[in-house]
């Protein structure tokens, strides 16, 4: 009895030392949360019952009208910002095939983006992260916001308010250039940036 | 001295004859054999199907092969499938080895179409013991080929009576199913912003589950349905969360570099997803209350992505990216290399453990496929235009 007594925390601790040394110690440097943005319909606190779905073989047909609400924010907007697309268009970063680690050659745009960023104390960024075809759907749609936390992390070192920078993945969905080929690739794995600015009157 | 050679002789000669039979018995397949479990590289039941024709034959067809049978003449078969569907559909199914009737039915009161299924389910029972999966159905994102917006889709496991559930004109991502009920989950960029919705079928309605800033996909539910397993950057990586199913109660279950794909063991204790450790990619599962990671190893298919934990909880379906893209299934217990299978991604277990969806490329056309693991028989499934691609199974 006294034995697996003892046993019990031995085998813990070398548990503990062995899933310590194998286990992901590699936490990304200089993360910090994202700013929260967006109005959410049916806010998680609210919580409450979920509309019901009938078991599966049984009840009626499925409901394809979906009621209003929840629908789509006005084209060019961003929480209520308005989105400039062009002005950082030529500062578009690219990346190297399955890496979201900013090439050296990239970060003079980055120092453009941190330039146009503390020139206008209301303006704020979206990272857009992008992907090539060759990924799978899911993976490459945790890359892109990958890509676009880097530049998201490598803003913050020039200085610029992590919370001022949204960051939004779109995987393999919007690619730049059409093609299968890696002068196409190349061009779709990239972080766009999109300047935002408060509306008049907001 | 005489009685002991005799012995000597009886008993080797019962050795010898053990060991020829079990020789006998394991060279009719080349099997991979995966520490007891049942086997890749299995040989179909052989069936002959009598009397049926059009839609029918091709239902049962269809239904059978993905489920581990082929079709022979009827000197060749061990079950003769017979029948008719005038209005209706009546059928019977014949062990020839047994010599005895195992199935006599009718079906009454559906489409030809809906009873073949049925029928399809009831040979499967019939000679198996085990569910068929012909009535179940299967949810999915379509979109025009090289657009990136499209709708969510459900249909047959089969492709038919296909329907958008959405109409929304954005990305689309990532269905799952609640375990038994007409409600899915999924990723839509509606509001710009990829958010996660619940969304009854039953009743139309829906509602963001979770909207916050960055990334918010992959939604998996558990086997209870209580709790919703997804990956939100919110707090600066794409991590692993978990909430209750109404959104509330959110708990952060990793902090490695990048992580996507979740999905539930089947008794609802672990949740296995793609990671990456070091810069390598790899399977990881955590305890779905919290606690350490472990690596799940697929050595042999590099670069595991989109893992499936089935049903019955033996294998972990996955994909593998080389220079393209294949299915590979490993033990979820860790106790041997993974089986490449066929080429494709992001596959989904049907309730039968044996039957898979995936997608694969036509021509850069994404288009939905079932298959068989054990047999390797596949079907596609390609009812609507444009690219199909992550599919999930209804459980």
């Amino acid at each position: 009895m006294k034995l697996n007594r003892m046993i019990y925390p031995l085998v813990f601790a070398l548990a503990a030392t062995t899933l310590a040394t194998t286990g992901c110690k590699h936490k990304p440097i200089g993360i910090t949360p994202l700013p929260e943005g967006g109005s959410m319909v049916g806010q998680p606190g609210g919580g409450g019952t979920l509309p019901p779905g009938d078991q599966i073989g049984q009840g009626g047909g499925v409901q394809t009208q979906i009621p209003p609400g929840g629908g789509p924010t006005a084209e060019g907007d961003f929480n209520g910002m308005g989105v400039d697309r062009t002005a950082l268009a030529p500062d578009t970063i690219h990346f190297k095939f399955d890496s979201s680690v900013i090439p050296s050659a990239e970060r003079s745009k980055l120092v453009m983006v941190a330039e146009a960023l503390k020139s206008d104390a209301s303006a704020k960024l979206l990272v857009e992260g992008n992907c090539d075809e060759r990924g799978t759907e899911e993976y490459n749609r945790s890359l892109g916001e990958r890509r676009a936390l880097a530049a998201r992390e490598a803003l913050a070192k020039l200085d610029i308010d992590p919370m001022r920078v949204f960051t939004r993945s779109y995987g393999k969905d919007k690619p730049a250039a059409d093609g299968h080929d890696e002068s196409a690739w190349s061009q779709n794995r990239r972080d766009d940036f999109v300047l935002l600015h408060p509306k008049p009157g907001s | 001295m005489k009685n002991n050679c005799i012995n000597f002789l009886k008993i080797s000669l019962a050795i010898l004859l053990a060991v020829a039979m079990t020789n006998f018995a394991s060279s009719q397949d080349s099997e991979i054999q995966i520490s007891g479990f049942a086997t890749f590289g299995q040989k179909p039941i052989p069936v002959s199907l009598g009397g049926f024709s059009g839609e029918v034959a091709q239902v049962l067809q269809f239904d059978l092969y993905v489920q581990g049978f082929s079709f022979v003449a009827p000197d060749a078969a061990q079950y003769q499938i017979n029948g008719s569907a005038n209005g209706d559909v009546t059928g019977s199914v014949t062990d020839k080895f047994a010599r005895k009737v195992i199935l006599s039915r009718a079906y009454t009161g559906a489409a030809l179409r809906r009873e073949a299924h049925a029928f399809a389910d009831d040979i499967v029972f019939a000679i198996t013991g085990k569910k068929g999966i012909g009535q179940t159905k299967i949810a999915f994102k379509s979109q025009p080929t090289g657009i990136g917006s499209g709708e969510i889709y459900i249909s047959d496991f089969d492709g038919h009576n296909a329907q958008a559930i959405t109409h929304d004109g954005a990305i689309i991502a990532a269905p799952a199913w609640v375990p038994g009920r007409m409600a899915l989950y999924y990723t839509s960029y509606a509001r710009g912003n990829p958010d996660i919705f619940y969304h009854s079928l039953s009743t139309g309605q829906r509602r963001i589950i979770a909207g916050y800033s960055g990334l918010n996909t992959g939604a998996a539910v558990s086997p209870d349905g209580t709790k919703v397993a997804m990956i939100l950057s919110k707090s600066g990586s794409p991590n692993v969360y978990v909430c209750n199913a109404d959104g509330t109660g959110l708990k952060r279950l990793t902090t490695s570099e990048e992580d996507s794909s979740p999905c539930w063991s089947p008794d609802g204790e672990w949740i296995c997803f793609a990671t990456k450790i070091q810069s390598r990619r790899v399977l990881a599962k955590v305890p779905a209350g919290g606690g350490e990671m472990h690596v799940i190893h697929t050595s042999g298919a590099p670069n595991p992505t989109e893992p499936d934990w089935s049903p019955d909880g033996k294998w972990i379906a996955f994909t593998s990216q080389t220079g393209e893209f294949d299915i590979c299934v490993v033990p979820a217990d860790g106790s041997a290399a993974p089986v490449v299978l066929v080429a494709g991604q992001d596959p989904s277990w049907s309730p039968n453990s044996r039957t898979l969806v995936f997608n694969r490329a036509i021509s850069y056309r994404q288009v939905l496929s079932v298959l068989d693991v054990f047999t390797k028989q596949a079907k596609d499934v390609a009812r609507i235009s444009g690219s199909s691609s992550e599919a999930a199974w209804a459980k």
